[in-house]
């Protein structure tokens, strides 16, 4: 499935002026320094923001394009999000958290469907769990497990291992690339760490100051940067780890 | 009714209707740039600063027989307003709904968007997911406001009396009646009605407190 994405919106203080294309299929990155828009971006592919001009087209669907003045809203996107720091709701428990987004499924559908999902994260026994009991790592999954609930056709993830310890970050990778291709969700992740783009992104779309820099395959744009810009982007990344 | 009754029966009618015209306005005021939102929160707010006679003069000017909302009233046959019980109830809600809305306001406000942007990309609409993480996150506040409101609408005062008068059995309310019976020398039955007032109050006040002390989300 392909993601075509030109987005160009100002804000008081910023401005970002980007396309891209990718076929989404495995793990994208979005990569690059603080400041560069990549979480922006995401709001956008999610719905949450609109843009003054450009387009959003996932597959067959053009979920935004401002010549035309179409708008998608989020609830009827199909893409997941998961946040930053979660924004799991405090006033459920883990089970509901999960169910929250299958509200038009019959009970039975529900219920087999959230099992399901505890399963696959390793969440079996934390249904009851009320989320601010939970370490930040279970945190995170039973993120993952709410925003892949319905069956999103593409899940977003902001920065998905900034709010973890270093310890965990490796085993979560791991997980996370393990649920990509146990589910084969295409993925996009927004990240500032080049370890977790060298783990897991198959393609990479390297961001400064919003705008988008290059686009590749993981490696071809480490190994061999195609522009100026884009060496000195990864040789200050690489610096930095 | 007697004016013990006739007060609690006003104050949870205008308690019924600040929460239902106040919870989507303190929303709309706590989320929404709409335009005018400066405006919207001063009129809103105003009742709460005004001197109640103000408030009830401005009330006979729009609830009176000449008035929009009272010439209407009487040409579909509801009656008049002044001099009513329904007269009572609106002097009393226009005078109490600003708490409800300021309380329900400062709740909204505290409930992080990303809850409401999490449960959007999730697929619910705008009405479920105010049932279902606006309210139910704000809910201290809200129980606030609805103790506050009901307090206020008990203790109404000035608005009702130049709207609705002190008609026995009517519109006199107790803080009427405290009033009347001061002023005819009755002073143990105004004590009577005093002390009921008070520990009513009290008793809110102490279920507020606990509330406020619980664990918050």
């Amino acid at each position: 499935m392909s993601l075509d994405v030109s987005l160009r919106a100002t804000l008081p203080d910023f401005r970002l002026d980007l396309a891209f294309e990718t076929s989404a299929t495995g793990i994208t990155a979005l990569f690059g320094p603080s400041g560069a828009g990549k979480s922006l971006t995401l709001r956008h592919l999610a719905g949450l923001e609109r843009a003054e001009a450009g387009h959003v087209r996932l597959g067959s669907r053009t979920l935004f394009d401002a010549s035309a003045g179409l708008f998608t809203r989020p609830r009827d996107r199909r893409i997941g999000l998961v946040f930053q720091e979660y924004a799991l709701f405090p006033h459920l428990d883990v089970r509901a958290n999960v169910a929250f987004g299958l509200h038009d499924r019959p009970r039975d559908a529900r219920y087999r469907r959230v099992d399901e999902l505890l399963s696959l994260m390793d969440l079996e026994g934390y249904g009851g769990r009320n989320p601010r009991s939970l370490s930040g790592g279970e945190r995170q999954r039973v993120a993952i497990a709410r925003a892949l609930a319905p069956e999103p056709e593409l899940l977003l993830l902001d920065e998905p291992f900034a709010a973890l310890d270093f310890r965990v970050r490796g085993d979560l990778r791991r997980a996370l690339g393990e649920i990509q291709r146990h589910t084969s969700v295409p993925m996009i992740l927004v990240t500032h760490a080049l370890d977790d783009v060298r783990a897991l992104a198959d393609t990479l779309v390297l961001m400064d100051q919003g705008r988008v820099v290059t686009t590749g395959p993981t490696v071809s744009v480490l190994e061999d940067p195609p522009s100026a810009d884009a060496a000195a982007l990864v040789g200050s990344a690489l610096r930095a780890t | 009714m007697s004016p013990l009754a006739l007060s609690f029966w006003v104050a949870l009618n205008a308690t019924v209707l600040a929460t239902v015209v106040g919870l989507p306005l303190a929303w709309l005021l706590a989320r929404k740039s709409i335009p005018g939102r400066d405006v919207l929160a001063v009129l809103v707010l105003l009742p709460m600063v005004l001197p109640p006679t103000v408030l009830g003069y401005g009330l006979l000017l729009v609830l009176g027989q000449g008035g929009v909302v009272g010439g209407w009233a009487e040409s579909l046959g509801l009656g008049r307003i002044v001099f009513s019980r329904t007269g009572a109830i609106i002097a009393a809600f226009v005078a109490s709904a600003p708490f409800m809305i300021r309380a329900a306001q400062a709740g909204f406000e505290q409930v992080d968007p990303a809850y409401e942007e999490a449960a959007r990309t999730l697929g619910r609409g705008e009405i479920a997911i105010w049932l279902t993480v606006t309210l139910p996150l704000a809910w201290r506040a809200v129980l606030a406001g609805l103790a506050l409101t009901f307090a206020r609408a008990v203790g109404e005062f000035g608005a009702t009396v130049m709207v609705a008068g002190s008609i026995p059995g009517r519109t006199r309310t107790a803080s009427l009646a405290i009033y009347d019976h001061v002023q005819a020398g009755r002073m143990d039955e105004a004590g009577m009605l005093a002390l009921v007032l008070t520990g009513a109050a009290g008793l809110a006040l102490l279920v507020l407190t606990r509330v406020g002390r619980g664990p918050g989300w």
